[in-house]
């Protein structure tokens, strides 16, 4: 017991270390610092899928789209609305989280494979709908013709758009919130019935848990924390375009998921991280990437089914 | 008050008829046994009693109100708990963590975010209370799923009771167990029935245990009621013999 409390602390400690000190590290190793803003966004976005995938034990595939919708709601609101990036943010948590928690009823009753389908399905509803909807998302090429803007503090501003720095610091605040009140859910009663259901369902409903009740109110939980990662990421890039909601996006961080290790609360950002960094330097040296990103995954996933902190936690714990 | 009364059910899977309008009424504090070959239709009946599925005909009465419809969370609300037959715990967490969630739940907390000292302070007590209780407590850090059969059986019993039950459906509790395995459990079921006063109705196969814990029997044959009484009864009734007792011994 001691010891496993001891190294949690310890890795917890190393986490928060290497993401406060990120830009100072990241352009000494050949990075920069919008890779490492691109990397904690895909990783909030790939933990909170595992909130739902390693904490409750339901595969959702169709993330992206409540992902998507926190962009396009962040990107829509500064291009048509106002000019302020935090309405931007708190627009795409809203867009995103009440989308899920419409669509939830429809779905919680339906368990593996047949949920993940119709979560791509439901997925694939808001991409057609970006796509074809030219004339107020940009259909294809996306939404442009704004930026992120610089917030206002009243006795000073932060200048997020030209200071990629300040922007990284805004991303890793909102990304510790987050991830601060997925932990501290998990650690609650409501936290542990989760983990029953993931368990077992039949024994958690004969517990007494109303286990579609929920798997429904995990399910808001993860996907609103999505479309926080979703409008960062529109802010990140300055721009939304449907492939935010693609199915592809979806599966991506299901293997960023996996990748790092569901079982685990940071592994997922670790997959994040290799994702994102495989990616910036494999599409540089072929056009194959996504090829060997993919055989990277699926040796993984054979030879280390618990992910890479999986391989890493086996060999730290006593 | 009668607590159970089921009347006259019947549970068809397509033409097979698992069971055969069958009816049984349990008063407080007894201990019911519900004995009969293999594909008797035992499991199938207290599945139709705890909600896991709904009968095709007859209703489920629990303290004097129509339970037939309700889901299992909800007549596990109003005091009917159960264990399965191939048992159903928690894996990969620990002994401790199973009966935590149990109470946790039981306690009305399943919703909480937040829990205060005191109250966390009164589930941990009572999951030491449950540990003591079944002899678990040694193991209490180890993760169920790599613990003996019969201390898996033990926690899912006691995750049942950790739900304060009015009513307790266990499903064969010594399936697979050893002598001493077996002996420990009856004893603990008859410790729960003798100093709790706790309703029991169990599926057993284990005719030393049956005889040895049960006031009442009830025999099922081919899905259908076969007799009813007390373990002196069953033991001298031809048809049971013939039925039960015959076949075990052929
Ligand atoms: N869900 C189901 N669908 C179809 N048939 C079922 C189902 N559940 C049970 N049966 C059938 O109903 C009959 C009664 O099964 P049940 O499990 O209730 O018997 P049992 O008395 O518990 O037997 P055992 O002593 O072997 O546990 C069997 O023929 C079984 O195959
Ligand atoms: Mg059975």
């Amino acid at each position: 017991m001691g010891a496993i409390d001891f190294n949690k602390r310890a890795a917890n400690l190393l986490v928060w270390l290497l993401l406060g000190t990120m830009p100072y590290w990241m352009t000494a190793i050949g990075g920069y610092v919008e890779l490492g803003s691109r990397a904690v966004v895909l990783g909030l976005g790939a933990m909170s899928l595992n909130f739902l995938l390693g904490y409750t034990g339901v595969l959702s595939f169709g993330h992206a789209a409540y992902f998507g919708l926190g962009a396009y709601g962040a990107g829509m609101m500064i291009r048509y609305v106002a000019p302020s990036t935090g309405l931007a943010i708190a627009t795409g948590i809203l867009v995103g989280t009440v989308a899920a928690a419409i669509i939830g009823p429809l779905i919680i009753r339906l368990r593996g494979v047949y949920f993940a389908m119709v979560t791509i399905a439901f997925g694939q509803v808001f991409y057609f709908i970006a796509f074809r909807w030219n004339a107020v998302t940009g259909g294809d090429d996306g939404l442009t013709g704004w930026t992120r803007l610089p917030i206002d503090l009243g006795f000073t501003q932060i200048d997020i758009l030209h200071n990629p720095i300040a922007f990284y610091y805004l991303v890793l605040v909102l990304f510790a919130v987050a991830v601060g009140i997925m932990a501290f859910l998990l650690r609650s009663p409501f936290g542990r019935t989760l983990l029953a259901i993931r368990e077992n369902e039949r024994r958690a409903r004969f517990l007494g848990i109303p286990v579609d009740r929920h798997i429904w109110i995990s399910w808001i939980i993860s996907c609103g924390f999505v479309s926080l990662a979703g409008a960062l990421y529109a802010l990140l890039n300055n721009f939304v375009d449907p492939r935010a909601l693609y199915w592809t996006q979806s599966g991506d961080f299901v293997i960023m998921a996996v990748l790092g290790g569901m079982r685990s609360f940071w592994g997922p950002l670790l997959g994040a991280a290799i994702f994102v960094v495989l990616q910036d330097y494999l599409s540089s040296q072929t056009e194959n990437w996504m090829s060997f990103l993919g055989l990277f995954f699926v040796l993984i996933v054979l030879f280390f089914p618990r992910g890479v902190l999986g391989i890493i936690r086996r060999k730290v714990t006593p | 008050m009668t607590l159970l009364r089921v009347e006259k059910v019947s549970k068809h899977f397509g033409s097979l008829i698992a069971v055969n309008d069958v009816s049984m009424t349990v008063e407080p504090g007894e201990l019911r046994a519900v004995i009969g070959p293999n594909g008797a239709g035992k499991t199938t009946f207290f599945n139709l009693i705890s909600g896991f599925l709904t009968p095709t005909f007859g209703r489920v009465m629990f303290d004097g109100e129509d339970v037939t419809q309700l889901l299992p969370a909800r007549r596990v609300w109003r005091g009917i708990a159960r264990t399965f037959q191939i048992t159903e715990v928690f894996p990969e967490l620990t002994i401790r963590e199973n009966l935590r969630i149990a109470v946790e739940v039981a306690s009305g907390y399943r919703l909480r975010v937040w829990q205060s000292q005191d109250a966390d302070g009164e589930v941990k007590a009572r999951v030491v209370d449950l540990l003591e209780m079944s002899g678990l407590t040694e193991k209490a850090d180890r993760l169920v799923g790599e613990l003996a059969h019969g201390d898996q059986r033990a926690t899912e019993i006691m995750m049942a009771l950790a739900l304060k039950p009015r009513l307790l459906l266990l499903d064969e509790p010594t399936a697979g167990m050893g002598d001493q395995e077996t002996y420990d459990i009856t004893q603990l079921i008859r410790k729960l029935h003798r100093d709790q006063k706790l309703t029991i109705v169990l599926i057993e196969h284990d005719m030393r245990v049956v005889f040895h814990l049960a006031d009442r029997i009830m025999v099922l044959d081919q899905g259908k009621f076969l007799a009813e009484g007390t373990p002196q009864d069953i033991a001298a009734n031809e048809a049971v013999q013939a039925a039960y007792l015959g076949k075990a011994a052929a």
